[in-house]
């Protein structure tokens, strides 16, 4: 368990995707989008400072025990489509809940030739078991943020996700 | 996109940027100074090695204060992944990592 008391707090991930900054805000914030591809959750924003944010399970998922409200959070800046801050807690169990908000940060920069740059910046302190799941180190809990950012890049790309 | 895939392989394929990148994983948002401290080498040379992982979108890095930090990106390593290893392919090659691990005694 060395690698985990030192998990990271701060995580960084970045993306190049040939899109526009709307249609990546537009698969950040939309449920139809976000339906389409990484964990497939359904996600539900009101994008304002204060606003709720929430991400429902699938039926697949809750059937198989996940409860129907997985993410939750409060929006605390909404510019779209540029900049999306917002708190997340991890609802999935007990232990999660328990660590509390954590806080995530999208930026979208449009870049040169259609290609627009992501960057998810997720602050962890005091959240060792969620920052472990969005680091991908928990087996059967997927790959975290770099498969739901690869698994995003290759949909607005393509029009095709990862095979489940 | 292939020159994005072309700039992550040889950024790969050096021993030096491979031990950075282990190092940001053990524990990421380190500064220069911390990183150099590991290394025989040249602050300027240490420097160069993170240009080459930075072009390569492996290490992002952010101010924090008058300091800049270095995170490991995951992200183009998954995508690598995600191209090269299907599902199927995966497994066999997972066993034969952790046989190679256990083999080598190394786990």
């Amino acid at each position: 368990m060395t690698t985990m008391t030192e998990t990271k707090t701060t995580q960084v991930y970045q993306v190049f995707i040939r899109a526009t900054p709307q249609a990546i805000w537009d698969a950040i914030t939309k449920p139809e989008w976000t339906q389409r591809y990484g964990y497939r959750s359904i996600a539900e924003y009101e994008l304002r400072p204060g606003g709720i944010y929430r991400g429902k399970a699938t039926p697949e998922f809750q059937a198989m025990g996940m409860p129907e409200v997985v993410v939750d959070g409060e929006v605390i800046e909404a510019d779209p489509p540029r900049r999306l801050v917002h708190s997340w807690r991890f609802l999935w169990d007990e232990e999660v809940k328990a660590e509390g908000p954590t806080r995530v940060t999208f930026e979208i920069a449009e870049g040169q030739a259609g290609v627009s740059k992501l960057t998810v910046t997720h602050e962890l302190e005091n959240a060792p078991t969620t920052a472990a799941q969005l680091a991908g180190e928990i087996d059967g809990a997927g790959g975290g943020w770099a498969f739901v950012l690869s698994d995003l890049k290759t949909l607005l790309e393509t029009g095709e996700s990862l095979p489940g | 996109m292939t020159d994005d895939d072309d700039r992550v392989f040889k950024a790969l394929a050096d021993s030096t940027r491979r031990f950075l990148l282990d190092r940001l994983f053990a524990r990421d948002g380190r500064t220069l100074t911390e990183l150099e401290s590991e290394l025989e080498m040249t602050r300027f040379g240490v420097m160069k090695h993170l240009r080459v992982l930075e072009d390569a979108g492996l290490v992002v890095t952010r101010r924090q204060g008058r300091e800049k930090l270095h995170y490991l990106n995951p992200v183009p390593i998954r995508l690598i992944h995600d191209r090269w290893i299907d599902k199927y392919t995966e497994r066999r090659v997972s066993a034969l990592v952790s046989l190679k691990t256990e083999l080598e005694g190394t786990a």
